[in-house]
């Protein structure tokens, strides 16, 4: 007998081969001769590519007036202002979201921390480090990332591992990878298989490492039963992670379908000045630069099915990005900084807003360079990009800017600037949630609950 | 007879001297379960297969609850990249552990025939490994299930090492290494109590910050930990023991937010000798200096203030600006000058570079982290809506952290807070954001003169002086201690005990390990209440659906 029987390996991981690593058989075909005349599903079967999603973070908001022309009604159209010039290119490819509000129903406007909690999980925090519910990027995991090797994939370009504004709960937030290279052996290491090559070995330490997991699990049971109610709840964390990376295991073990989107990347190059948070880590163009290698990385692990969720932070909720030699922060500069009296704003505080632009650009293309069926990989995602706060200098919530880039496989229209006439912001993750194919009614809680879907960019 | 009455009453002085007040019967806690901490994950792998294996990865962050992340892992889970790293830290290690390099050394024993699988030398292997790492001795089943599978793997590999490679990284993603549970009993009474295992484990992790050693775990298992002399005695071997010097680092560190000190950050062109060599050495060299006063010389807590007694390296003495004999060869003692403006903690380039912004110091932050990690005293959050631009006109003719301050302070809403932190702060301001010493901010001579609590001060001396005769020191590290002890938060509800342990500080010197050794033989540390009921819904985890 041998080991995987016996340790009742589920019939899917034994694939067709042989635990040698002989050539097994072929999954469902992504070529384009496969695809559809549109070039927007899959011929054979008639599903449509999958859509991604992923969320894009900046820290510090906008300078108000400078960033995007103000609207009093929801029209197509954006008006890209100075800080925002780098996103004229796109502005067909992406929705803004402005004068939405945020109500704290009396709960206190942590600083940096209640904009980026409530709209992302629905519900104002009522202390400086709840979060409350989940982040809306992980409910939408939850939804579509079954059969793909990493349910999320969350980075930093500051290379801060706390910098990550996605969470299952207070206690139970990622750490984000900060490292292009690190990020490139996780996805594309030894453990990835190139989907377009023609033969198939599974590799037998992934099936002893699965067995191991498995065992690790039936292991566990007389030590999880011994513990109180609440204790048990968490380790159902844990166990519901021990599955994920069992699958994770599981994808490893089978053929990848083949994928003409999914072209290797050579590693990257170290950036200089990463791991180096003492000196140059957080200096704005090590941080450009890192953001741009991990941005390609991690459009190729999209493209090649490794993962459909993913999280980027470009800068922290209070963007420590600095220019070398200035005794003041990004964050430090929009409460520090006097206005110009001529240009009416801060000056370097919104040098450092516009960088911040430049980058969700860069971010943008990244996807937009990767062709996929008829399209881009961009046409079928959707993007979040949104802030924790409106305007930095004085923490305002309310009107906290949000975007969404793509078209999420045709389910969005893009190119609107949608006015909220101070609706909950909820409205807007509800509906890039329900673009993402939940089944949901409606979102958050006390005066952040909303089941008002924003018709205008549903498809 | 009135001899015999003398000789009772002088018994009884002297027995009521010897035992002072008596401890309060205290608070029980609920039995918990923590998330090994990154250090706790990191000692245990060291004190299991010593510096030979290396362990590289990241940790999923843990919440600062109670000035201490050590509480925040009381109700920290694990995400899937959690785990994942998890995992690969655990294939890493147990790779390295059976190189042949290493096996010979780290294992106990080795297979007759390499590539076979060995059931005999496997059972040895994981019932000693397992003992340590479960902090249990294995049942039966789960020895038997380890030897199973290492069997299996070493068949389809076949390699005897495969099998003891994937086993020992089995072991390491456990819940049951990676979570450390307060596993209970009833006793003879009926009573919820610590099994002698949990004990142990406690104690571990309170005095070491490690799992529990095999003769800790023998204790246990000969019910050793059950009675008052033999607890006693075992905690005296503890603390004797090299390995408290990791569980009072771990506590300080947690303490004084050491373990945020890899984001701290400094401009290189602002301060060109500050460089991660000196961050590294920074951070060491207050733990270090805290060890040798509080551990090594067994000295008084307070002094941690006004100590002019440290250690130094080439590196430091470049920001420190001062000369180091041999700057290649590593730590060495230094003592700073009675003339000095450095003394204590507060003055070291740790402290000062940890709290101020990348390119300069702040008063605001240093205060507020003494009122906060040293002082137990809560610093309410700034208001959300205050302009501060307006404090930098770059016409105006402030100069200096004092005048920008001074200003903050005119307005109603900032006033509160910085007449907290900023006195105090204020003090430290002839040390820059790196922690180097500087007359002068802006031409301008730097005034630090203050007050903590009414005591007046000219410098960060006599700062130091101050808060090593303030009575909040004490009682604030009696606190933590007891909270990092308990693994909760304490609150009014335990003030019987942490007043009876402030006493009790007071009395033994102030010296910490005393306070360790009190908590660690206290009726509190081990009891525990019954835990909430159960929930009817039992989740085993292979009842849940597989796939996501």
């Amino acid at each position: 007998m041998t080991f995987l029987i016996r340790k009742k390996i589920a019939r899917r991981d034994w694939l067709r081969g042989t635990i040698g690593g002989a050539a097994v058989g072929v999954a469902l075909p992504f070529l384009d001769a496969f695809l559809n005349d549109s070039g927007t599903a899959l011929a054979a079967t008639g599903a449509p590519l999958p859509v991604r999603f992923g969320t894009w973070f900046w820290g510090l908001g906008h300078t108000p007036g400078y960033a995007v022309k103000a609207k009093t009604t929801t029209s197509p159209g954006i008006t890209f202002l100075k800080e925002c010039e780098a996103l004229i290119p796109y502005e067909k490819e992406m929705n803004y979201f402005g004068g939405f509000n945020m109500p704290l129903d009396g709960r206190s406007n942590y600083t940096h921390f209640s904009g980026w909690v409530a709209s992302r999980t629905g519900t104002a925090p009522s202390s400086s480090v709840e979060i409350p519910a989940p982040t809306l990027d992980l409910l939408v995991s939850d939804h579509i990332s079954a059969g793909t090797r990493f349910p999320n994939i969350d980075l930093c370009a500051m290379n801060m591992a706390r910098a990550n504004y996605s969470a299952r709960s207070t206690n139970a937030r990622a750490a984000a990878e900060g490292n292009a290279i690190n990020l490139y052996q996780r996805v594309f290491g030894p453990q990835f298989a190139d989907p377009n090559k023609a033969e198939f070995k599974p590799n037998p330490q992934v099936m002893i490492h699965k067995s191991v997991l498995s065992a690790v699990s039936e292991e566990s049971k007389a030590f999880v039963s011994s513990l109180g109610a609440s204790d048990r709840a968490r380790l159902d964390e844990y166990f519901t992670s021990i599955r994920q990376l069992e699958n994770q295991l599981a994808v490893q073990l089978e053929k990848p379908a083949p994928n003409q989107a999914c072209k290797l990347l050579p590693e990257p190059k170290p950036v200089e000045g990463v791991d180096e948070h003492l000196r140059e880590g957080l200096e704005v163009d090590t941080v450009i630069e890192n953001h741009r290698v991990m941005a390609k990385i991690l459009a190729m692990a999209v493209a090649c099915n490794q993962t459909k969720v993913f999280n980027m932070t470009f800068s922290d909720e209070q963007s420590h990005m600095r220019k070398p030699g200035q005794t003041y922060t990004h964050h430090l500069l929009t409460h520090e900084e006097p206005l110009d009296k001529v240009l009416g704003y801060q000056q370097t505080a919104f040098w450092f807003n516009c960088r911040s632009m430049e980058g969700l650009a860069t971010f943008i293309q990244a996807f937009k360079d990767i062709k996929e069926g008829d399209g881009t990989l961009l046409d079928n995602m959707m993007i979040f990009a949104a802030t924790e706060t409106n305007y930095a200098r004085v923490h305002t919530v309310d009107g906290v800017p949000i975007m969404t880039i793509g078209k999420a496989g045709g389910r969005v229209k893009t190119g609107n600037h949608i006015v909220g006439n101070g609706d909950p912001i909820t409205r807007v993750g509800l509906t890039a949630m329900q673009a993402m194919g939940l089944p949901m009614e409606k979102w958050g809680t006390r005066s952040l609950q909303t089941s008002k879907t924003i018709t205008d960019i549903l498809a | 007879m009135f001899k015999s009455k003398l000789f009772s009453i002088v018994a009884v002085g002297l027995a009521l001297s010897a035992c002072g007040p008596k401890e309060p019967s205290g608070i029980a806690s609920q039995p918990n379960v923590r998330r090994l901490t990154e250090a706790q994950y990191r000692n245990i792998i060291a004190d299991v297969f010593g510096n030979r294996v290396s362990v590289g990865g990241q940790f999923d962050p843990l919440v600062r609850t109670g000035g201490l992340y050590a509480l925040g892992a009381q109700s920290a889970g694990i995400t899937p990249s959690g785990l994942e790293q998890y995992d690969r830290m655990a294939t890493s290690i147990a790779a390295q552990v059976t190189t042949p390099g290493n096996r010979d050394l780290l294992l106990p024993c080795g297979p007759a025939d390499v590539k076979a699988a060995d059931d005999a030398c496997a059972t040895q292997v994981f019932s000693q490994l397992g003992r340590i790492l479960y902090r249990h001795k294995l049942t039966d089943a789960e020895l038997k299930s380890k030897v199973d599978e290492a069997h299996r793997a070493a068949e389809v590999a076949g390699n005897f090492y495969a099998g003891i490679t994937s086993g020992i990284a089995g072991m390491l993603v456990s819940p049951q290494f990676l979570f450390v549970a307060d596993t209970t009993q009833k006793d003879k009474a009926g009573n919820i109590v610590l099994t002698p295992y949990a004990k142990a484990t406690r104690l571990s992790f309170f005095l070491w910050n490690s799992t529990p050693n095999d003769d800790l775990l023998t204790a246990a298992e000969k019910g050793i930990l059950d009675t008052e002399g033999g607890l006693s005695r075992q905690v005296d071997k503890m603390i004797a023991s090299p390995r408290l010097q990791n569980g009072v680092r771990a506590f300080f560190s947690d303490m004084l937010a050491l373990d945020d000190f890899d984001n701290v950050e400094k401009d290189s062109i602002i301060y060109p000798a500050y460089s991660l060599a000196v961050a590294n050495d920074a951070r060491e060299q207050t733990l270090r200096t805290l060890v040798d006063l509080l551990v090594v010389r067994n000295g008084d807590y307070r002094d941690i203030f006004t100590t002019r007694d440290t250690f130094m390296t080439g590196a430091l003495g470049r920001v420190y600006r001062v000369a180091v004999d041999r700057p290649d060869a590593g730590w060495m003692k230094y003592t700073f000058d009675p003339s000095d403006r450095r003394a204590g903690i507060l003055t070291f380039v740790s402290f000062d570079a940890q709290f101020a912004h990348p390119g300069r110091s702040s008063p605001t932050l240093r205060g507020r982290a003494i009122r906060e990690a040293l002082l137990c005293q809560k610093v309410p959050d700034p208001p959300g809506d205050v302009d501060f631009s307006k404090f930098n006109d770059p016409t105006s003719p402030i100069k200096t952290a004092r005048q920008r301050l001074e200003a903050h302070s005119t307005f109603p809403a900032c006033a509160g807070c910085h007449k907290v932190t900023d006195p105090i702060g204020l003090a430290l301001e002839h040390f820059d954001g790196a922690g180097q010493l500087r007359d002068e901010e802006n031409g301008e001579k730097i005034d630090t003169s203050g007050d903590l609590d009414g005591v007046a001060y000219s410098d960060a001396v006599g700062l130091g002086k101050a808060m090593r005769d303030n009575p909040a020191v004490p009682a604030c590290v009696v606190q933590r201690q007891l909270s990092y002890a308990l693994g909760r938060q304490t609150g009014p509800e335990d003030r019987p005990m942490t007043q009876y342990l402030e006493q009790q500080f007071a009395k033994d010197g102030y010296r910490v390990t005393d306070l360790m050794r009190r908590i660690a033989e206290s009726d509190v540390f081990v009891t525990v209440k019954a835990p909430p009921a159960k929930s009817a819904h039992i989740t085993s985890p292979d009842k849940k659906e597989q796939g996501s």
